[in-house]
């Protein structure tokens, strides 16, 4: 009775959950800019308009240069931060570990607007490479933690055994936990990769005169007449990061049947 | 031996602080300096693009106590705590669904339906809202069009309602998995003990699964109130630039009159009063869990 209850409560909590989403088709196919009910019929206008924006590319691409800069950065961070704060003890290892996570606490403006200050005081021009240092700045605490995951299933016993074979450091890291931590890397560049590309306050205000996808958006909705293209946008997106996630999984999954495996086979 | 050990830890420490070094770095030159740069502006003295070094109160003096400045702040903070109370309350039940009532191979299927809209664009998210509940929006169209109103409504729309309900949506996913974790992690023996020495299924609930499960909470209150109450994009679309809340009025100061000093206040009194309420939080929680943990 009382599980009947909540599943019902769960079911109608997924359906708040998505019903803004599901309005992005149905407002993407169309046929009218006014975003009301009743609808008037089916169009891919929105997409073929949207498809022609030749700013919208030129916002798209700027992003991508920018997540795909981040993903890589913040995983190399992130790779050091996690392998040091889960191999080894260090002094200071709580302080720095905290600075390195803070930004996970702090609410995005303040780090955008401390950045800005910063990066004006020494007049750094404002471009796409400034939002990727402070892209780079939010991301990499969820690098470390996705790492830190990774890096904390590796059985020790592995690494002594290839120290006892004679490899040194660099090798044993290169040959023995760098593939048993791939999957966890795969997904950390995903998941830095997917936050990147959302990530609105930092691209909005430290891009100077470059757009990026979000403050591309942003900027298309105050005009009343473009909001259906990026709904069409939006629709477009949403399947891409559902793309995106399904394979992040995918790997996480296999990267811990993979540590398991070898555990068991180790021992046999 | 010790001798070895000795050695082998001091090397295990410098070679732990190298492999660290450039995160570090990182962190330190791009989020400490700059934090801190804003702490020396906020006490500096500044007008319309200018900053003289002297150092003043005065920034501070009239963030807490500019009528203008004091409305902001409070109107930021009713609405985090507000979207808080209701992400966390309402997430609760959904967590303890999943994590009592789900088959354990069924448990990831879930978490993965409850994170995917979390993943979509958050702006076209927060958008979506403003179109279902704007004046000429989905609800008022529907309905209009259906016959069950004449006029639209206008109290869901442009209001601190509306503000909350957006917010909510857009950090649900945060609220459920810290407490999934924790609900998680009770030992389910301790529940069956519970209900054999007599207590009902509501005060096992009350007195053991709720005091162990805190910690996901409390997690999840941080997690919710620290962006809403800095959230930028919300006061603007959805409160069409008529409520502003402390991230707007942080632009404002810093960008638009181009008060460096007194937008620094503002962001540093946002740290203060984030830190003393996350403090707070965690000092409840203690108090919930008892002298015992």
């Amino acid at each position: 009775m009382k599980a009947r209850g909540l599943r019902a409560y769960a079911i109608g909590y997924l359906i708040f959950l998505y019903a803004p989403i599901v309005l992005l088709p149905i407002f993407a196919f169309n046929d009218s800019r006014i975003i009301a009910f009743p609808l008037s019929g089916f169009t891919t206008n929105w997409f073929t308009e949207m498809w022609a924006d030749r700013q919208l590319w030129q916002a798209l691409r700027n992003s991508l240069v920018i997540s795909g800069s981040t993903a890589v950065i913040a995983t190399v961070l992130g790779v050091f931060g996690a392998r040091a704060s889960t191999r080894y003890s260090f002094p200071g290892k709580g302080g720095l570990v905290g600075l390195i996570m803070l930004p996970l606490v702090l609410p995005e403006m303040i780090v955008a607007m401390s950045l800005l200050v910063v990066l004006l005081a020494i007049s750094v021009p404002l471009s796409i490479f400034t939002v990727i240092l402070g892209h780079v700045l939010i991301t990499t605490p969820f690098a470390v933690a996705i790492l830190s995951s990774a890096f904390q299933s590796l059985d020790k016993s592995l690494e002594e055994a290839a120290y006892d074979l004679g490899e040194g450091p660099v090798s044993t890291f290169r040959l023995i936990i760098l593939p048993l931590v791939a999957p966890g890397i795969i997904s950390s560049l995903l998941i830095c990769f997917t936050i990147s590309l959302d990530e609105f306050i930092i691209a909005y205000f430290l891009a100077g005169a470059d757009t990026v996808l979000s403050s591309y958006i942003y900027g298309q909705f105050r005009f009343p007449a473009k909001v259906p293209a990026m709904l069409a946008l939006g629709t477009i997106l949403v399947l891409v990061s559902v793309i995106l996630l399904s394979i992040a999984e995918f790997f996480r999954r296999r990267g811990i049947a993979k540590t398991g495996g070898k555990d068991t086979g180790g021992f046999l | 031996m010790a001798k070895t050990t000795s050695v082998l830890g001091r090397s295990e420490a410098r070679s732990g602080l190298m492999l660290i070094s450039p995160t570090a770095l990182y962190a330190v030159l791009l989020l400490a300096a700059p934090l801190g740069t804003v702490v020396l502006y906020s006490l500096l003295t500044g007008g319309r693009g200018v900053i003289t070094w002297d150092f003043t109160l005065a920034n501070y003096i009239e963030v807490w106590t500019g009528p203008v400045y004091r409305a902001i702040m409070l109107r930021s903070l009713l609405v985090a705590l507000s979207v808080t109370v209701v992400t966390v309350a309402i997430a609760y039940p959904i967590a303890y669904f999943v994590s009592f009532h789900v088959q354990p191979s069924k448990k990831s299927l879930w978490l993965f339906l409850i994170t995917i809209p979390f993943w979509t664009s958050y702006l076209i998210r927060v958008f979506l809202w403003k179109v279902i509940l704007g004046y000429n929006g989905v609800i008022n169209s529907g309905l209009l069009g259906i016959g069950i109103i004449d006029e639209p409504l206008t109290w869901i729309n442009y209001n601190v309602g509306a503000l909350v309900v957006t917010l909510a949506h857009a950090y649900a996913p945060f609220a459920i998995l810290p407490i999934f974790v924790a609900l998680e992690k009770i030992d389910r023996s301790l529940l069956e003990a519970g209900q054999d020495l007599g207590e009902s299924r509501l005060r096992t609930f009350w007195r053991v699964t709720l005091p162990l499960s805190m910690g996901g909470v409390i997690a999840a209150t941080l997690i919710v109130f620290i962006p809403t109450i800095g959230d930028y994009v919300t006061p603007d679309l959805i409160g069409g630039g008529k409520l502003p809340m402390i991230a707007n009025l942080m632009e404002v100061q810093m960008l638009k009159i181009n008060n460096k000093p007194l937008g620094s206040a503002i962001a540093v009194s946002a740290m203060v009063i984030v830190a003393i309420l996350s403090v707070a939080f965690v000092m409840v929680n203690r108090r919930f869990l008892g002298p015992a943990k």
